[in-house]
């Protein structure tokens, strides 16, 4: 009995691989590896592949993109890198000999970026990534004359805190006494040794500092050191369980301080439902000018077709590396990956995040800082681009 | 130490044919199927590495990503530094002495006590080396960039596998396999024979070890940007248990034949429901145990006895009129 159940849901199954579209000839096939299981795809989820289905809808509904003469649909193969390299490699090998996609969506986060850049390179895909930081982007742009970086560098993002700090110290805020905390990995490692240097030339003391693990459930011992110092500015290079945990704890402890920074997480739609009033006027890494109308109703948009909220950091830039793959495309007028390659090295595209052009393969425009105020993450601080507004001071935890 | 059976040389000249046969893979095929191959005979070396101390002592190692992570980390700290081979090498010592260290310190404990020890070890390990990396180097992110590509990968791992298999074909035969099946069968009775029981389990430990920290190495050039969480990924050491258990370790093979049909169904399974993939596999655990409880090796040994018991009467029938 049991044997002939799985037998019958192992032919059902067959049956529905059997019945995969058959696919036109005049349709754009995009292929997209990215992760639907493992540590990253709670950030894949928010971040990623909701902006490749808005994307995709408002082009197709738009009736496709513009090559030559022809109007041509999209259509997406998708794969789930499980949050590893070996799968990603594995994904985009099969997206491109076997599936034989036209074009690839950037896969998501610093690592699987850089695992895949070699293999995408090889056959020659613009890669055009959204969601890599890191200030190895120049030297990768040389290595990888098909790569393109879209959201900036850690020094870039490193020097926006400051930026913002400095601000509130000029304004007389807050005091220059800073508290420093970071994530032991190549990621946070980047971003304070970029800031420290950046904070003693600002005239900031840094008065605590303290690294831990990657995956440290209890922060509270880094919370009360910071404490003990009494600094007048908290800023710690994060990640998102740590992000939340960090805030929680300064909330539980009452560390009262005029400017309060996390980093990555800070950003997510979550971040100001778990904290309710007590987010508003916590900094945090990215940011989006919500003033800008383009921005606003890419935010509304995203809210209507995906029924959920974007993040305020790498969520904008996930679309608007898209946009600029289809604006490229329409460009060169080709489905040829090299001149669409060309294309993007020497064109200039008007996106969500503004006009973009990477004569060298790297977007220098960028919000670095944003902050929370009454649901919206406002970019405070950014390279080369306008900002929603001034950095104001923290108000007392409520 | 010498003198093979004719089985033997059989086996082992069949062997040698069917890595040649594997190593002409990359003059066919370097896309897809060159990455899915990587894959497959990057699990057969890990997992008849692990095979070779879990499967003659039973006891479940579940330390396979620190010992991968160690591999992986040594070429990234040291490729600017050294020459690619000089840093397998050194993978393998610190392989070995970390297998060694946590052999002294916990084979004299068993069953599940060791289980839960080895899954704790690939996260201390991974604390220290991210404690180790924040306080005395100053290297931020670790990348390694080299010439090589999937092919030769494919090819070390290839060798690798084979070195695996020589290794455990010749402690088989050695005077520590038997002791090892000894150890399996009953360890008291291994004891009371005057075996030194923790000392032939930690031998094998630091040799498997040692191969899996290996396997790390070569693959690091294959992920360029080295992290913790790829690096020490629990999700190895859990595959290859999976993977070895579904093959069976009773036998040298035995691992292989998991590793191969395992491969290739995930692999099956997460392009065409890359949305399911998750349910779908726990359907496809749930039908290998109740469809092959004992493994690959007890489904080929069950058929390879029903086809003699079959031709065994025809074969006495043709005795008879002789």
């Amino acid at each position: 009995m049991l044997r002939r159940t799985f037998i019958a849901l192992a032919a059902s199954a067959a049956a529905i691989v059997a019945a995969a579209p058959a696919f036109a000839q005049d349709v754009i096939r995009l292929g997209a590896s990215a992760p639907k299981s493992g540590p990253l795809a709670g950030g894949a989820a928010v971040t990623h592949w909701p902006n490749i289905q808005l994307w995709m809808k408002e082009v197709n509904d738009a009736g496709g993109l513009k090559v030559g003469d022809k109007q041509m649909k999209l259509e997406l193969v998708e794969y789930d890198d499980k949050t590893n390299g070996e799968e990603a490699i594995k994904n985009i090998q099969r997206l491109a000999t076997v599936d034989k996609v036209d074009f690839l969506v950037t896969p998501y986060s610093t690592g699987l970026n850089i695992a895949t850049a070699p293999i995408i390179a090889r056959y020659g895909y613009p890669h055009i990534t959204t969601s890599a930081a890191t200030d190895g982007v120049a030297e990768f742009a040389k290595r990888w004359p098909n790569s393109f970086w879209m959201l900036g560098t850690s020094s870039q993002l490193a020097n926006g805190v400051v930026q913002a700090l400095t601000k509130l110290k000029d304004g007389g805020s807050i005091g220059n006494k800073v508290a420093l905390v970071n994530v032991a990995d190549a990621f946070g490692l980047e971003l304070v040794g970029a800031a420290k240097p950046a904070l003693a030339a600002a005239g900031f003391e840094i008065v605590y500092e303290s690294s831990y693990p990657l995956g440290t459930q209890d922060l509270a011992p880094v919370i009360s050191g910071a404490k003990a110092a009494s600094p007048d500015a908290f800023v710690a290079f994060s990640y998102p369980g740590d992000t939340f945990a960090l805030t929680e704890q300064a909330q539980v402890q009452g560390l009262d301080v005029g400017a309060f920074y996390t980093g990555v997480g800070t950003a997510f739609p979550a971040f100001a439902g778990r904290f309710k009033e007590g987010a508003n006027g916590i900094l945090g890494i990215g940011g989006v000018n919500s003033e800008d109308d383009k921005v606003k109703a890419y935010l509304a948009k995203h809210q209507e077709v995906t029924g959920a909220t974007p993040d305020f950091w790498a969520s904008a830039t996930t679309y608007a590396g898209l946009q600029v793959l289809g604006q490229a495309i329409e460009k060169a007028g080709t489905l040829d990956k090299a001149a669409v390659v060309e294309a993007i090295r020497t064109g200039t595209f008007d996106t969500i995040i503004g006009q973009i052009s990477m004569p060298e393969n790297v977007n220098r425009n960028v919000w670095t800082v944003g902050q929370w105020d009454n649901g919206i993450f406002k970019a405070v601080a950014a390279d080369g681009l306008p900002v929603a507004g001034e950095p104001v001071k923290k108000p007392a935890w409520q | 130490m010498m003198g093979l059976t004719p089985q033997e040389t059989k086996s082992l000249g069949l062997g040698a044919l069917l890595i040649a046969l594997a190593a002409l893979l990359p003059l066919f095929d370097d896309g897809f199927y060159l990455s899915i191959s990587v894959n497959i005979v990057l699990y057969a070396a890990l997992c008849t590495s692990w095979a070779l101390f879990s499967g003659p002592t039973h006891y479940v190692s579940l330390a396979t990503a620190a010992f991968y992570g160690l591999g992986t980390y040594s070429v990234g700290l040291g490729i600017e530094l050294l020459p690619y081979p000089l840093l397998l090498l050194i993978a393998a010592a610190i392989g070995a002495v970390m297998a060694g260290l946590v052999g002294a310190a916990t084979l004299r404990i068993s069953g599940v006590y060791f289980v839960i020890f080895t899954f704790g070890l690939a996260e201390l390990v991974r604390q220290l080396v991210t404690w180790t990396q924040t306080k005395f180097s100053t290297a931020m992110g670790l990348y390694v960039f080299t010439e090589m590509t999937e092919s030769h990968i494919y090819w070390m791992l290839l060798a690798l596998t084979g070195a695996v298999f020589l290794t455990s074909f010749l402690i088989a035969r050695s005077r520590l396999g038997f002791a090892m099946t000894v150890i399996g069968n009953d360890e008291t009775v291994a004891r009371h024979v005057g075996i030194d029981t923790a000392r032939s389990k930690i031998i094998l430990f630091m040799i498997s070890g040692a191969f899996i920290a290996i396997a790390g190495a070569i693959t690091a050039p294959r992920y360029i940007y080295i992290e913790p969480p790829s690096a020490f990924n629990p999700m190895i050491s859990f595959l290859v248990v999976i993977m070895a258990l579904l093959g069976g370790t009773k036998r040298l093979w035995g691992p292989l034949v998991g590793v191969i049909p395992f491969t290739i169904v995930m692999d099956f399974i997460s392009s065409n429901f890359p949305n399911h993939t998750m349910i779908v596999v726990g359907l496809a655990f749930l039908a290998i145990v109740y469809l092959i409880p004992h493994g690959v090796t007890g489904l080929l040994e069950n058929a390879q006895a029903r086809w003699t018991k079959r031709s065994a009467p025809a074969a006495v029938a043709e005795e008879k009129p002789a």
